[in-house]
């Protein structure tokens, strides 16, 4: 299952660890996951539903549902997708019942107390630039994210960006990436949380009745958690999205993936996700991860997308037509079977009502089934500090409502990224770069803030002026115009 | 709706096809029809042959300008370009990204797909050229094949 030669990765390894899945030796290399660890040791079965006792495996594979969820060193519920292996670790399954978390775990560390300017929450594409731009306009960032390392999504992203050349274009996301993780590194004025999840937000919730707000963290070590109380005045929340799950019978079987999450495992870590795979929409996410499943040495038996078109790009269809992949418009995914894992599925055309139409089932063998049906805001933490969100279809789902320097409905906090809206990894940079700078500005800190602000809006624009730009840019027109017809701030009265 | 946007493929009505003597130069072939956000073949075009009106223009190609040097061969994101040269009356020489292992090398016989990833001919590896992670390999098929060869099998 590990991929040992890759023609744009180089999977550098490190030591060999020993760990135990219920009771047996497993064996993994330093810094990966214990899902990828397990995955690449040929188990798909992470556990067991709470009342049917189906068999259940990883989904998403960054942290974001609860597909994965494991007992492990006796605590459950972790999520091992982004938990790293440690030697000697107890990982177990759950089946049914989810045991009980033990306050020792929390017990054994003080509180730390964080007081900083501006906290940026998720260290993605947009929050990388968020905390990069604060930072260069003078302000003290605290970057918070509950992976081990910075990066976000890009960190799998081995295709080439698109967009101008000025602007990263002809780099791959790996490599965009890796440029930014310096920069992080070396500006000075952020401060780096890593492994640590934001669980609860408040606003102005201070005895002093200052304008500043107070998150809740939760920080993962070795030995057990810690619990962070955060302040700050600026908040930018970069959460990134979900990738959604499609309803047919048996997707929930081990073998259906998330299409990002089989990116993470193949391209992060270097684990074959299986050996074929049935591919589901043929957006630009199904599109390029086929052929990124090709580039691992996966076979890839076809691409089914329920639309008459491709709505991807067409280039990327071409790279995977000319390796002789079929792509099946109007075609859709009707059931995956299998046991305790994927043995197959039936994909069946259908009608311009998107209705199966009977008799043009067709099996296909395959033991993995990637859906890239698209991606849902994470707005959990904004909508609990009160921030104001609509349903926007073109948005991908709830977002926070929030004006042209990406702040929302509360003074002082700032969304960008795909948390405020589905788009692409390069827009989400501009729009963190735009927060960040606008957070600072706020704060009174400028360095050519307002330059820099004209010229983030105007390469959004120009992003989202063609064809493709048009239904994330229906979407921004939608949240300008709920945000203008809002009137004034929900709370708080400091000018726009 | 474009066949492209069912298929995937693209026919030669939806590329401009330089003229033979353009070709016998050697061309570089964009086989990008969409509008995307995106200008890297513009901009690093050393002899200004790739025109676009902004960044989500098609770029189009001047043939008589174009040098066929393939500097857009390894640039561009989409992998979407090819320089073809005629070399004489029966043979050709197609310049493609090739983002595979094995990485071929010059003299290996391999098989040449066309559009639909179909084997449509043999061809010989004349020229490997690494640049970054995109490799761009040229292979000599037969003239005939020219328009129709778009990756290969080693």
């Amino acid at each position: 299952m590990r991929i040992t030669r890759h023609p744009i990765l180089e999977f550098d390894r490190g030591r060999k660890i020993l760990f135990y899945f219920n009771d047996k030796k497993v064996e993994g290399f330093e810094g990966e996951s214990i899902a990828s660890a397990l995955h690449a040791s040929g188990v798909r079965v992470l556990s067991y539903s709470l009342r049917y006792h189906r068999p259940r495996g990883f989904f998403c594979g960054i942290g974001k549902c609860s597909s994965c969820f494991m007992t492990v060193d006796g605590v459950p519920n972790v999520r091992t997708c982004i938990t790293p292996i440690r030697e000697n670790m107890r990982v177990r399954r759950q089946d049914g019942g989810v045991g009980e978390l033990s306050d020792k775990r929390f017990a054994a560390r003080k509180k730390m107390v964080v007081d900083d300017e501006i906290v940026v929450v998720g260290g993605g594409p947009a929050g990388m630039m968020a905390a990069l731009a604060a930072a260069k306009q003078g302000a003290s960032v605290t970057l918070i994210d509950e992976n081990h390392r910075v990066g976000g999504q890009l960190i799998k992203q081995t295709h080439k960006f698109f967009g101008s050349l000025e602007e990263k274009a002809g780099k791959r996301g790996i490599e965009i990436a890796e440029e930014l993780m310096k920069q992080i590194n070396s500006v000075p004025g952020i401060h780096l949380i890593l492994s640590t999840t934001v669980v609860g937000c408040y606003n102005n919730n201070t005895e002093d009745g200052g304008d500043r707000y107070r998150l809740v963290a939760v920080r993962r070590f070795m030995d057990g958690d810690q619990l962070l109380d955060v302040f700050c005045k600026r908040i930018v929340f970069a959460c990134g999205a979900m990738e959604n799950m499609l309803a047919f019978p048996g997707n929930d079987l081990p073998g259906v993936y998330g299409a990002g999450g089989v990116q993470t495992l193949m391209n992060v870590y270097g684990v074959r996700p299986g050996d074929r795979v049935l591919m589901v929409g043929a957006g630009n996410v199904g599109l390029i991860v086929s052929y990124q499943l090709l580039q691992a040495g996966v076979e890839v038996d076809r691409v089914v997308e329920v639309l008459p078109r491709i709505t991807g790009y067409h280039v990327h269809a071409a790279k995977l037509r000319r390796c002789g992949v079929p792509i099946y418009t109007s075609h859709s995914i009707k059931e995956a079977y299998g046991s305790d894992r994927v043995e197959g599925a039936v994909v069946v055309e259908v009608d311009k009502n998107y209705a199966p139409v009977s008799g043009t089932e067709e099996n296909v063998s395959c033991d993995t089934i990637c859906l890239a049906v698209g991606l849902t805001p994470s707005v959990r933490l904004l909508e609990q500090m009160g921030v104001k969100t609509e349903f926007i279809p073109e948005a991908g789902g709830y977002v926070a409502v929030h004006d042209q320097s990406m702040q929302t409905s509360l003074n002082g906090v700032y969304v960008a990224g795909d948390a405020s809206g589905i788009e692409e990894a390069s827009t989400a940079m501009i729009e963190g770069q735009l927060a960040g700078v606008s957070a600072a500005a706020s704060l009174g800190y400028d360095r050519g803030a307002n330059e820099l602000i004209s010229r983030c809006r105007n390469a959004l624009r120009i992003f989202r002026s063609g064809p493709f730009g048009e239904i994330p840019r229906r979407g921004k027109e939608k949240i300008a115009y709920l945000f203008d017809k809002m009137g004034k701030k929900i709370w708080g009265d400091s000018e726009l | 709706m474009n066949g492209y946007e069912k298929t995937g493929v693209l026919s030669l009505n939806d590329i401009r096809v330089p003229s033979e003597n353009q070709l016998r130069k050697g061309v570089a072939i964009i086989e990008c029809v969409q509008e995307i956000p995106c200008n890297p073949c513009a901009a690093i075009c050393p002899v200004n042959a790739i025109s676009m009106k902004d960044i989500n223009s098609i770029p189009i190609v001047d043939f008589d300008k174009c040098t066929g040097c393939g500097k857009c061969v390894s640039i561009c994101p989409g992998l979407a370009i090819f320089v073809v040269k005629t070399v004489d009356n029966s043979k050709a020489l197609v310049t493609l990204p090739y983002e595979f292992l094995p990485i071929p090398k010059t003299g290996d016989k391999v098989k040449a797909l066309n559009r639909w990833g179909e084997i449509c001919g043999d061809a010989e590896v004349v020229r490997v050229n690494m640049l970054g992670k995109t490799t761009v390999v040229t292979i000599r098929v037969d003239k005939k094949l020219a328009m129709e060869v778009r990756n290969i099998r080693v």
